[in-house]
């Protein structure tokens, strides 16, 4: 109880230092990174010897307040600004990022890939955010549930059909369903349905939304979802039902892993989620770094971005906080056993030959939560409440061709480009 | 003489000021959030609200889980109150200890009934321990709303009798125990009393507590949140998704003023159904 205590004590003093602001400090908040050991990490391992620097957290929609509210008041703390694309979008609207193409030609430089700078302008011409770290979802499974794996099955190369014969082998084997997705309040479950299922069953996210070949995805995924562990809908975090032994497979977020990962090495595999008929979707994700006008100490604030962009931050970053490297940086071969499983999953991921990339949601603008929104109605109508799949996507469809209307967002991949908004047909 | 006029004003100032800046200005600017969409007056939140998938749901849990706990937990208040009343030893003690979970926070309380009722918790360990299961069963997910809902009942109950209760017995204080000793003389039995005597002279209390009970039931959200996620719909909840998961802040205000209209509408209701006559009371 005591070091707890201490510890508590330790943030709570902490937050009173970090928000009283020492006038000379450059305040970096993030949402990215928040457990205690990984900030610890940030700020003795990443942030060392860069000056005076105060590496803050804050959850995602505190960090939206703190940022509108710091607008409003027209009174600015915080210099530097680390955030999931998704979380960085809606700032541009309330007007809580300055743009930053002063330091994109270095960042390219460095060997940021153009389609990671693009995403980076966030639906404008001016460069919103600098990439500052990379991560995809991958799936493990306990070794214990490889046994069951149908004939003919290689883990590597599974199929959505495998899977579903893997998931109900294993509860015929074993009595519990033991297949977990992260569909909780603050699971990342849209992101598998826009970058996996989607892709992988249509070819595109918009522009299939309601086609045959969604109609025929969803019925094959009610049919999996029978094997799929109940407890799901409360899933946020796939780590801990895999420590508890709840589910034996899961799909998450690399970082949602990570802690079950590291505590048993040895008792897990990390491999790349199914492919369906037209490929293997994955989607990176892409936390950026961002000013914000006025920011108190902007020189400072660009001379932090080059430091986080230099190869062996990157490569430390990967080492001791399993996020991967944005340029251009070579991973040493003796990771940790929990990252390096992390990497090995998100290389075979990568390396696929039927790898089917798909990009973040683009120029949504404030609208990326109701699109996420759209993607999990869908799912809570067909999967959960039985609705017919047809009924419900023409439904949701009206739902989604709003939301694309009114932000007039151009179709992004996997989708085929448009001229204008994305189509949905 | 002057400054005694202006002395009643400067002493109610620090709360007059405190109400404007945390609870005027934030329900004005609330009501201009539900009612602006794209800088202009529009009925577009509430339009998207009531459209939602989870609207109605939300709206039927809400009402259920009102409908009921607060008759259950006023029926639980009423007996524990007499029972206390009867007691001659350790009364203190007893009403201490029933009003325990008052202290305790609706989140704290929401996850002390997780962890019984969760695959793993001690209701399960109990049940395998009987022999009554073979393994974990699920009380808390979709598959299984009837148990869910007790489950959330039942934490409702636990944690907020205590409030109704302590309203009871202030109230069951105030009446002369002449009453009911002139009754007895009479030959009323103990249950005539009760319902001639205690119930009508309790009705402002019951009306309080009624009133408070109510209104914190619409907000419910803690406990839910805790026990179910967002399996269990209910219209807070809704709101907390709006605000920070579809980060529409607009449809969010639309349901905080729908939970607000609610519970406006059922103190009304209060207010006029349990009338009290000044003159009647002792």
């Amino acid at each position: 109880m005591k070091p707890i205590a201490a510890w508590l004590a330790g943030a709570a003093l902490a937050a009173i230092w970090t928000t009283a602001g020492l006038a000379q400090d450059v305040i970096f908040l993030s949402t990215q990174l928040r457990p205690v050991e990984e900030a610890t990490k940030v700020r003795q391992v990443i942030l060392k010897g860069v000056g005076p620097v105060t590496y803050a957290v804050e959850e995602p929609s505190p960090f939206q307040t703190r940022m509108d509210a710091e607008t409003q008041a027209g009174k600015r703390t915080i210099s530097l600004v680390g955030a999931l694309h998704g979380e960085l979008q809606p700032l541009v609207n309330s007007k809580g990022l300055s743009p930053v193409d002063d330091l994109s030609a270095k960042a390219k430089e460095r060997g940021v890939p153009d389609a990671l700078m693009a995403l980076g302008k966030l639906g404008g011409e001016q460069q919103m955010y600098i990439p500052w770290m990379q991560a995809t979802y991958i799936m493990a499974a306990h070794k214990s549930a490889l046994a069951h794996l149908p004939a003919g099955a290689d883990v590597n190369t599974l199929t959505y059909d495998q899977l579903k014969a893997w998931a109900k082998a294993v509860q015929e084997k074993t009595g519990k369903r033991a297949l977990g997705f992260p569909a909780g309040p603050k699971g990342l479950m849209a992101r598998f349905f826009q970058g996996y299922l989607y892709p992988s069953y249509t070819g595109g996210v918009v522009s299939t939304f309601k086609s045959a070949d969604a109609e025929a995805m969803w019925t094959a995924f009610k049919d999996l979802w029978q094997h799929v562990n109940p407890n799901s809908t409360s899933y946020d975090f796939m780590q801990e039902p895999l420590m508890a032994g709840e589910v034996l497979i899961a799909f998450d977020h690399v970082a949602r892993l990570k802690e079950a990962l590291n505590a048993a090495p040895n008792d897990f595999v990390t491999f790349p989620a199914p492919a369906g008929p037209k490929g293997r979707g994955f989607m990176p994700v892409i936390a950026g770094l961002g000013i914000p006008p006025g920011a108190p100490n902007r020189a400072a604030a660009a001379g932090l971005i080059e430091h986080l962009l230099k190869p062996e931050t990157q490569v430390a970053m990967a080492r001791e906080l399993g996020f991967f490297p944005v340029v251009k940086a070579e991973l040493p071969s003796d990771l940790p056993g929990g990252v390096k499983l992390l990497v090995e999953g998100v290389a075979k991921t990568q390396t696929a030959k039927d790898a089917l990339p798909s990009l973040l949601p683009v120029g949504l603008g404030a609208k990326g939560g109701e699109f996420n929104k759209v993607y999990m109605d869908t799912f809570q109508r067909i999967v959960l409440r039985g609705e017919a799949p047809r009924a419900a996507l023409d439904a949701q469809a009206a739902t989604l061709a709003a939301i694309i209307t009114e932000t007039k967002a151009p179709c992004w991949a996997p989708d085929k480009a448009s001229n204008g908004p994305c189509p949905i047909n | 003489m002057e400054r005694s006029r202006a002395l009643p004003y400067l002493l109610i100032a620090p709360a007059t000021i405190f109400l404007i800046a945390l609870f005027v200005i934030p329900l004005v600017q609330t009501v201009v959030l539900a009612f602006v969409d794209d800088g202009a007056w529009s009925l577009t939140n509430f339009r998207k609200m009531v459209g939602d998938l989870n609207f109605g749901l939300s709206l039927r849990n809400t009402f259920l889980l009102v409908l009921v706990v607060v008759p259950l937990q006023v029926a639980c208040a009423l007996l524990m109150g007499v029972m206390l009343q009867k007691l001659d030893k350790g009364r203190d003690l007893v009403l201490w200890i029933w009003t325990i979970p008052l202290g305790v926070s609706d989140l704290a309380a929401g996850l002390v009934w997780l962890a019984i009722f969760q695959d793993r918790g001690y209701l399960n360990t109990l049940l395998a321990a009987f022999g009554v299961i073979d393994g974990p069963t699920n009380w808390l997910s979709y598959e299984s709303p009837g148990s869910m809902f007790l489950a959330v009942a039942l934490a409702e109950i636990w944690r907020a009798t205590a409030i109704v209760l302590v309203i009871l017995v202030a109230g069951l204080q105030l009446i002369p125990k002449e009453y009911g000793e002139a009754a007895e003389i009479f030959g009323a039995s103990p249950w005539t009393r009760f319902r001639k005597i205690t119930l009508p002279l309790l009705k402002p209390s019951i009306q309080s507590a009624l009133i408070l009970r109510t209104v914190l039931a619409f907000e419910v959200f803690a406990v839910v949140y805790a026990l179910s996620g967002r399996n269990f719909p209910v219209l807070v909840g809704e709101a907390y998704a709006w605000q920070h998961v579809n980060q529409n802040n607009g449809v969010a205000a639309a349901y905080a003023i729908l939970v607000m209209a609610i519970s406006l509408a059922a103190t009304l209701a209060y207010i006029r159904a349990l009338r009290v006559n000044p003159e009647t009371q002792p």
